[in-house]
């Protein structure tokens, strides 16, 4: 193999694998250490410069971070990453001072927002400061999107999402709520300079085929018009028995908010196994602890209605068969058909975009399936002004990709607005530090501690299910988040090495506790992988290979179990190897002064 | 600086027979000089052992004082330990094997513990033929005790401090053969395919079997004009031989150049494969082992590999012709002949 190059910033970002994972690539490890440092207010903003909204994420994000997490390969349960996050927001002081203050010398140019969730929100808070006269529009009285109306209460109270949300909107924000946007054309006549389209996927599937649809159809709602019915009061109660259609994170949202209205039996019917559904796992876990039922392998077949009035949903029972290259197929059992009584249905399963607001003869193509055709790297529209972020551009995701998007649709509009070519793309922001203090001492905590994963205390359910309200997770208290934060292996701590250096005393070899390292003769990537001290059958993850040695052989690093634990370093008599943290922020349109706060010792 | 080492380990690390991965022969952080070519000796040991699935209970580690001698320390750490005076390790491991021969000795030594305090106890111990893994960690110096010159320094050789060795060199591996050791070999630290082998060869031999390892200090001796620094060790090294250690009787003989490959039987069966580098030079001869050394120094070289072996001698047990039990599991029962018995042995003596 060719020495590896770690000139190129995306190497060790790679390495740094929750920060990878994390669509806005917030640098995890460096907030976790500021935790643990109780330097909650940094913690704070090392996140809201890049995911914008640590307060809701801490407590709302889908997490794509934690399965990547190294803890995963050595040990079982990745690190409480999310929950950290929201440690750092409970916990910080005065962080407005660290925002870019306002009020910003105008550059002249004005952009629309069309849609205020957190893509549109992103887009605002990067290019605010850079001057830009911001104007954003939305339907709902308020800022935060499905933030607001879809999330309940319980999982977000209002009083984090209005702070998040005025930070930005504070910035000088021109706003416009309770307005329908319902031409683009008479928006694009207003001679933006740039229009980015954040309205989401705001269409809830429906199953209008399925007999009794019609006749029960007081009693039948979509899920996520009934949630923003609920976060706007519209919805108080419901009746008793209420089935739940659907397997994801919504039909859990409705499940669990039924409990709060006056559901007593809560049932949720899915048609795949527990197992495939779409929810993730904790948010299955909370809804079983709420007495919700959960009904696997039942097919929805019709609404029941006597006399004007639903009496339930009857069902086919299916089994889960999967072919070689697991694809699904559901086969009826042969059972007989099931009736569930129910006093009202909601119906969960899934959502759609929906552009009827946009002509389409403004130049701006749709694809077959009625999409907007945006580019994956600009998010530029086929309309050179229309920009498209969030579940708006590619569907339904959630709230950390739209702030992704947003990040870069910003970059976009900014280069557009200068002029510039959308593709060549300003680098990221990377630095990379050496952590030695002395022969054998580090800037960062190199021990691992091996405690298990800590959970996150909730508030007793006979006072949540009272208060739909109540948030029922209480949040890890500062003595238990210092802990959970040293179970970080402080992936983005990297190990050099500096060929030239090495006497080839195989000390960090041997030294190395999870046997990444070997010294042996070079070789294409698939036998050099075999023939490391054990195997590297990872293949998502990258061997770091060295300039050749003097005894002619190379030093080979997997990086797949590194523990970042500096012990190569710390037995390395040449400092062959440093231990140099690395920092990465991505591209960001306004890139803040002082990119993020160090911890100072 | 770590004094610990993390508890996990690589989650797809190998097992041996008896299931355990190499972690389980390892010891504690070594607190060694970053590069101490001892600490690589170390790893060669717990590979070898993890390799020959040898039960970690069964082994005693026994050293004397240096550097040297505290790696048993770090490697091992399931097994019996013994950290003797200096220079005095063979008498303890003598002491020990009579005690209980059921155990694998290793004992550890280094330059100035073998070839200077304990020269006469290094003397005697191969006289005997103790069954026993002897390693000297060779550096040239007291590590310990910060860099002195130590006897088996080359002459010439110079010191960190600018020094130059004016006194000839001890040459243990010469010294062995002579004194009648029945397994010499001689390697270097930082050539573990050769020394992982060797050291497996070794455990296998019923006798004295002797390692002369050189070990680069990193901190007292690894500087230009050493003649025991990695640079240096790497340009002069001559291997005998590439060699495999077979711990059973082969089933697929490994193809050398005829002529080239020879196989040394052990006492228990297994076989030590040689590829033969070195000409003129036959490892079952002593006369022709002690030529090779002596013109390999002549040239300046360091021959490495199995220098010589010798399966027929008997190990000490054998020449006293000890009881077939471990003595330290003899009881009352079996050690007191009876209130009869003693009375006829007594009156035999009247
Ligand atoms: C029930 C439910 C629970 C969820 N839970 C989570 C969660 O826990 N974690 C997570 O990360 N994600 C969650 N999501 C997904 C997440 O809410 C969305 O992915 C995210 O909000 C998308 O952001 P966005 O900026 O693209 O658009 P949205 O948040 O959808 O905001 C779009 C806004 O545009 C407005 N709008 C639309 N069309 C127009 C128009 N023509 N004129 C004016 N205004 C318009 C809408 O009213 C809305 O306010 C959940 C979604 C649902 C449905
Ligand atoms: C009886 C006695 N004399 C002298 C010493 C001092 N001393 C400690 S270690 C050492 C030399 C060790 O040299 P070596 O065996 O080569 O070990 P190294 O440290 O080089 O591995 C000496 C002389 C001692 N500890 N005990
Ligand atoms: S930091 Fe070095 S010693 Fe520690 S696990 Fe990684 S490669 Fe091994
Ligand atoms: S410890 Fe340092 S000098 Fe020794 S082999 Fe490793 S990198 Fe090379
Ligand atoms: S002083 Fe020399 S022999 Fe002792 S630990 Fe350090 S490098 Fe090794
Ligand atoms: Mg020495």
């Amino acid at each position: 193999m060719k020495p590896t190059n770690t000139q190129n910033p995306e190497y060790y970002h790679k390495v740094v694998d929750c920060q990878y994972a994390c669509p806005a690539h917030t640098p995890v490890p460096e907030y976790i250490r500021l935790i643990a440092a109780e330097k909650y207010t940094e913690a704070y903003m090392v996140n809201w410069e890049s995911n914008v909204f640590p307060g809701i994420l801490g407590r709302t994000c889908d997490r794509p971070c934690e399965p990547a997490c190294r803890r995963v390969r050595v040990e079982e349960e990745p690190v409480a990453i999310c929950r950290l996050k929201r440690v750092a927001a409970d916990n910080k002081g005065d962080v407005k001072q660290y925002m870019p203050q306002g009020p910003f010398t105008p550059n002249g140019k004005k952009v629309c927002l069309i849609g205020g969730g957190p893509a549109s929100l992103t887009v605002a808070r990067d290019l605010a400061p850079l001057g830009y006269e911001i104007h954003l529009y939305d339907e709902q009285i308020a800022g935060g999107g499905m933030m607001r109306s879809q999330i309940p209460s319980f999982r977000l109270p209002e009083e984090v999402l209005n702070e998040e949300v005025n930070y930005i909107l504070d910035m000088g924000i021109q706003t416009q709520f309770l307005t329908y946007v319902d031409s683009l054309k008479s928006i694009l006549s207003k001679n933006y300079d740039a229009v980015f389209v954040g309205t989401g996927a705001p269409k809830g599937r429906d199953l209008p085929k399925l007999p009794g649809r019609k006749e029960g159809d007081k009693f039948i709602h979509i899920g996520i018009e009934w949630l923003a019915g609920v976060a706007f009061e519209h919805n108080k109660s419901i009746g008793k028995r209420v089935i739940v259609l659907g397997g994801g994170n919504t039909a859990m949202d409705c499940c669990r908010t039924s409990r709060r209205l006056g559901g007593k039996e809560v049932k949720v019917v899915v048609r795949s196994p527990f197992e495939d559904m779409k929810a993730s796992p904790w948010e299955k876990e909370d809804a079983l602890h709420e007495d919700i039922q959960i009904i696997d392998n039942h097919v929805p077949l019709s609404f029941e209605v006597l006399n004007g009035k639903l009496i339930g949903m009857k069902f086919q029972k299916v089994k889960a068969l999967y072919d070689e290259n697991g694809k699904r197929s559901l086969l009826p059992t042969g059972e007989s058909d099931v009736l569930i009584e129910a006093d009202e249905v909601l119906i969960a399963i899934g959502q759609e975009n929906s552009f009827p607001w946009i002509e389409r003869d403004l130049g701006l193509e749709f694809d077959q399936w009625n999409m907007p055709v945006v580019d994956k790297l600009t998010f530029q529209s086929t309309h050179p002004k229309v920009f498209f972020g969030g579940d708006a551009a590619f569907g339904p995701e959630n709230v950390i990709t739209a702030v992704a998007h947003g990040h870069q649709a910003a970059v976009s509009i900014h280069l557009f607005c200068e002029g510039k070519n959308l593709r060549e793309r300003p680098s990221p922001y990377t630095n990379l530090v050496s952590q030695k203090m002395g022969i054998h001492e580090w800037s960062y905590d190199s021990g691992i501690a091996i405690d298990q994963r800590f959970v996150v205390p909730q508030a007793e359910k006979a006072i949540t299910l009272k208060d739909r309200k109540k948030e029922v997770e209480l949040g890890f208290d500062v003595q238990t988040a210092f802990k959970e934060t040293q179970r970080c292996l402080n992936c983005d701590v990297q190990t050099v090495f500096t060929a030239d250096r090495c006497i080839e005393c195989d000390a960090c070899m041997d030294v190395c506790p999870t046997s990444c390292i070997t010294f042996t003769a070079n070789a294409e990537e698939p036998e050099l992988r075999q023939k490391l001290l054990v195997p590297a059958e990872n293949h998502t993850q990258d061997l770091l290979v060295s300039e050749g040695l003097k005894t002619g052989r190379v030093m080979v690093k997997d990086e797949d179990v590194c523990l970042h634990c500096g012990l190569c370093a710390e037995r390395c008599p040449t400092s062959a190897w440093d231990m140099q943290k690395f920092l990465y922020s991505v591209t960001k349109a306004y890139q803040m002064p002082e990119p993020l706060p160090q911890i100072s010792k | 600086m770590s004094y610990l080492k993390p508890l996990f380990k690589h989650p797809r690390l190998p097992k041996n027979k008896l299931g355990y991965t190499l972690k389980e022969y390892e010891g504690s952080l070594s607190t060694l000089c970053a590069g101490c070519g001892h600490d690589s000796i170390s790893a060669a040991i717990v590979q070898a052992c993890y390799e020959m699935s040898v039960e970690p209970h069964k082994v005693a580690k026994i050293s004397g004082i240096g550097c040297s001698s505290k790696t048993p320390t770090y490697f091992l750490g399931n097994s019996h330990g013994f950290n003797s005076v200096h220079g005095r390790m063979p008498s303890v491991a003598t002491g020990a094997s009579m005690a209980n021969k059921d155990l694998l000795y290793f004992g550890v030594s280094g330059d100035g513990d073998s070839a200077s305090i304990g020269m006469g106890q290094f003397v005697h111990v191969i006289r005997r033929n103790l069954n026993m893994v002897y390693i000297v960690m060779n550096n040239g110096c007291y590590g310990l005790t910060k860099g002195q010159d130590s006897a088996t320094a080359d002459q010439g050789s110079k010191s960190k401090a600018g020094s130059i060795n004016p006194f000839q060199a001890i040459d243990l591996a010469s010294m062995a053969i002579e004194l009648g050791a029945s397994f010499v070999a001689q390697s270097f630290s930082g050539d573990k395919q050769q020394l992982v082998p060797l050291i497996k060869a070794a455990m296998q031999h019923k006798g004295f079997a002797f390692l002369n390892v050189i070990s680069p200090c990193v901190t007292f001796n690894n500087n230009p004009g050493s003649t025991k620094s990695y640079d240096y060790v790497r340009e002069h090294i001559e291997a005998t031989s590439t060699l495999d250690f077979v711990p059973e009787m082969p089933e697929i003989k490994a193809s050398y150049e005829s002529g080239q490959s020879t196989s040394l039987a052990l006492h228990d069966g297994s076989l030590v494969q040689l590829n033969k580098l070195a000409t003129d030079w036959d490892p079952e001869n002593r006369i022709s082992a002690v030529n090779a050394l002596q013109q390999a120094r002549a040239k300046q070289e360091i021959l490495t590999g199995l220098l010589y072996v010798n399966s027929e001698w008997k190990d000490l047990h054998g020449v006293l012709n000890t009881y077939h039990m471990p003595l330290n599991r003899l009881d009352e029962s079996d050690l007191c002949p009876g209130e009869e018995n003693l009375l006829s042995i007594n009156a035999s003596y009247r």
